[in-house]
């Protein structure tokens, strides 16, 4: 890195309370504080959160494409574990 | 030294939120200058936010003392009322962060004072306080980062510092019009400075704080030269079209 | 700089020299033809042919220099805006145009190029930004004209861009349309006042129109028939509309809107055409187009000598703030905005 290319910053955004912060983009600043207040600024600026995370770009550890299989299949494989798996008798309410 | 605030009247607050409004709205002219003009892309996002704050600001200001447009461009140059620090050029950037840091310790110390007051001002400076917080917020960060980064960084933000310190005196003038005396923010405003320059490893100036011309200075009308290239900027195409609407 | 884990590719089957690569390209390659054909998204870790990578970069890259230097028409005015109302709205479009710079700097960042590698190639002249910034804003109609029409094309070219099949392009383009709304609204808006004010505010606002149209038909590149990249990038489902349609399209738009500003458009061609169900529109000169790309417009040189001195001159502030990290590299993980 260069003196003056800063680093990148990932950016989540909780867009109101009772849902969990979703990623929005990414920004470059020079420290954590920093990169909390330009987030506020680029991410928010039209009142889209209530809560923000930060976080260094390079502090992220991502599955790689090639383990894709046997890390998403398995879920893939359950069906029962949705809710539209289960036929229900219709009028049956609050399930 | 506390001076008894007088009863307000509906001229005094006239000219409180006039003096108030052109300080929002010459200092929000003046970040606006910038923009496209910015270190960074983010910051050009941060300024116009800060510009954009105080622009709401200075609308609703100037609505209580008038009609917001014919104050803004028909008013003549003796005729505005902001203090002389928000007129100052941007120069380099650590200028503009060290009139920012000056003018938005001020402006919090004084919105959250009004904001706990009964005077026609509370409305507002309840809603603005908030951003000011940040507006302050923002030229701490900065002070720190410039003062105490590389060399040449604490070398430019001193001499910002030292070059606007002399129009610093002049915020804590009596005003007119509100439930309290700038004085007594003085104290505040300098012990926050203070820790502010002193976290960032600079000197706070050792100077005087207002200039020797005893005519006055912003709030009675007297204004520094550079503040009338910007009116005529500001102005000129509005006064080209008289009655014109927009 | 480190890019990030998020953002890399594994490219490790990539290299040379070991039996059956070749097999797994290929079986790379169809699984990307196969994510395409499905119309699902690419992202940032999936593998993906070079040449779309590159057009990616390139693309983006150029999309996101021409909104930063597609500030300065307009921030050209911000000083002089007439009444406070039109300041602020000038003033928070400009803002935005800062912001969509910076998210698709974002995306292309996500294909491993780095912002400041971007930046120096547009101070460089390696990279393009759109033609139309370099036509001047000559008077505060302009800043209508622009609103209206240039941001009118750049909406009809950007709103196929949502579907594109790159995931974070796409994704900062829904993001861009959305905010992009207000931008034509305000500059409609602003034209209308004009055209209803004074005598010498109508004036003002059609010599506007008058200047910006024929630029504006620009943007949407050169005739199918001689646009480089389009059938590829077609292919890949980065680009869904040719260039001639997205034009006649904007055209179709723009004439009735035309008719309730009270403006005329400068085109003694345009007509409706019943046949086509189009308006037909007289030629466009293209020998102009040519000589503003290849840095013969009016303000190609003062858009980017200020865009450089901007970053020169704030070199100092970057490093001083970098040395600062360094210096107190503690982390703030408590705070919250």
């Amino acid at each position: 890195m260069t003196d003056t290319d800063w680093p990148l910053w990932e950016v989540f955004v909780r867009s109101r309370r009772g849902l969990s912060h979703t990623h929005a983009g990414s920004l470059h600043a020079p420290d954590a504080a920093f990169a909390l207040r330009n987030a506020r600024d680029l991410y928010t600026r039209r009142g889209e959160g209530v809560s923000l995370w930060v976080v260094p770009s390079s502090a992220i550890t991502a599955s790689s494409p090639d383990e894709k299989d046997p890390f998403f299949e398995p879920a893939a494989d359950k069906p029962y574990r949705h809710p539209t798996f289960y036929e229900i008798p219709e009028g049956v309410k609050h399930l | 030294m506390t001076r008894e605030a007088p009863a307000p009247t509906a001229a005094h607050t006239a000219d409180a939120a006039l003096a108030l409004g052109d300080d929002a709205l010459v200092l929000s002219h003046r970040l606006g200058e910038l923009m496209g003009h910015a270190p960074v892309l983010e910051e050009e996002v941060a300024l116009a936010n800060i510009a954009l704050d105080l622009l709401g600001q200075a609308r609703i200001l100037l609505s209580m003392a008038g009609d917001e447009d014919e104050l803004a461009y028909l008013r003549e140059e003796r005729a505005f009322r902001n203090v002389q620090l928000v007129e100052q050029p941007n120069g380099d950037f650590a200028h503009t962060i060290a009139r920012q840091l000056y003018f938005s310790t001020y402006q919090h110390l004084l919105y959250d004072r009004l904001a706990a007051g009964r005077s026609p001002f509370a409305g507002l400076a309840a809603k603005a306080v908030k951003e000011v917080a940040y507006h302050r917020d923002h030229a701490e960060q900065w002070t720190l980062r410039l003062g105490d980064g590389t060399e040449t960084g604490h070398e430019r933000m001193g001499r910002a510092c030292t070059a606007l310190w002399r129009f610093t005196g002049e915020l804590f003038r009596p005003l007119d019009g509100l439930d309290l005396d700038p004085a007594d923010l003085e104290p505040a405003w300098l012990e926050s400075v203070g820790d502010i320059l002193g976290r960032a490893g600079l000197a706070v100036p050792d100077g005087p704080r207002t200039g020797a011309w005893t005519a006055g200075a912003g709030r009675e009308g007297l204004h520094t030269e550079p503040f009338g290239w910007m009116l005529a900027e500001m102005q000129h195409l509005h006064r080209s079209h008289p009655g014109a609407t927009w | 700089m480190a890019t990030a884990a998020a953002h890399q590719t594994a490219r490790t089957h990539g290299s040379a020299g070991q039996e059956g690569d070749i097999d797994a390209d290929d079986t790379y390659q169809r699984v990307f033809d196969a994510t395409v054909a499905a119309d699902e998204r690419i992202e940032p870790r999936d593998w993906m042919p070079d040449a779309y990578r590159a057009t990616l970069v390139r693309q983006i890259a150029q999309h996101a220099h021409s909104e930063i230097i597609g500030m300065q028409p307009e921030a050209n005015w911000i000083t002089r805006a007439p009444s406070l109302r039109r300041k602020a709205i000038l003033m928070a479009k400009v803002q935005d145009e800062a912001g969509h710079g910076l998210y698709l700097y974002s995306a292309a960042e996500t294909l491993g190029a780095s912002r400041e590698d971007l930046l120096d190639k547009l101070h460089t002249g390696r990279q393009k930004y759109s033609s139309i910034f370099n036509y001047p804003t000559l008077t505060w109609a302009d800043v209508g004209a622009i609103g209206w029409l240039v941001d009118g094309a750049a909406i009809t070219n950007q709103v196929p861009l949502c579907r594109c099949s790159y995931g974070p392009y796409a994704r900062a383009m829904v993001r861009v349309c959305k905010e992009e709304s207000f931008h034509q609204r305000q500059g409609y808006e602003l034209l209308l006042a004009l055209s209803r004010g004074t005598t010498e505010q109508h004036a003002m606002a059609q010599d506007a129109v008058d200047r910006w149209w024929w630029p504006s038909l620009m943007m949407f590149g050169p005739p199918d028939d001689e646009s480089a990249h389009s059938a590829q990038s077609m292919a890949w489902k980065i680009k869904r509309h040719s260039n001639d349609e997205l034009r006649r399209r904007f055209v179709d738009i723009c004439v009735p809107q035309a008719e309730s500003l009270g403006l005329t458009l400068p085109d003694p061609d345009l007509k409706w055409n019943e046949e086509r169900g189009h308006y037909d529109f007289g030629p466009i000169d293209w020998t102009e187009f040519k000589e503003v790309l290849k840095g013969n417009g009016p303000c190609n040189e003062q858009r980017i000598t200020q865009r450089k001195a901007a970053h020169d001159e704030g070199a100092w502030v970057r490093e001083s703030a970098a040395a600062y990290a360094a210096k107190h590299s503690t982390r703030t993980g408590v705070e919250q905005a």
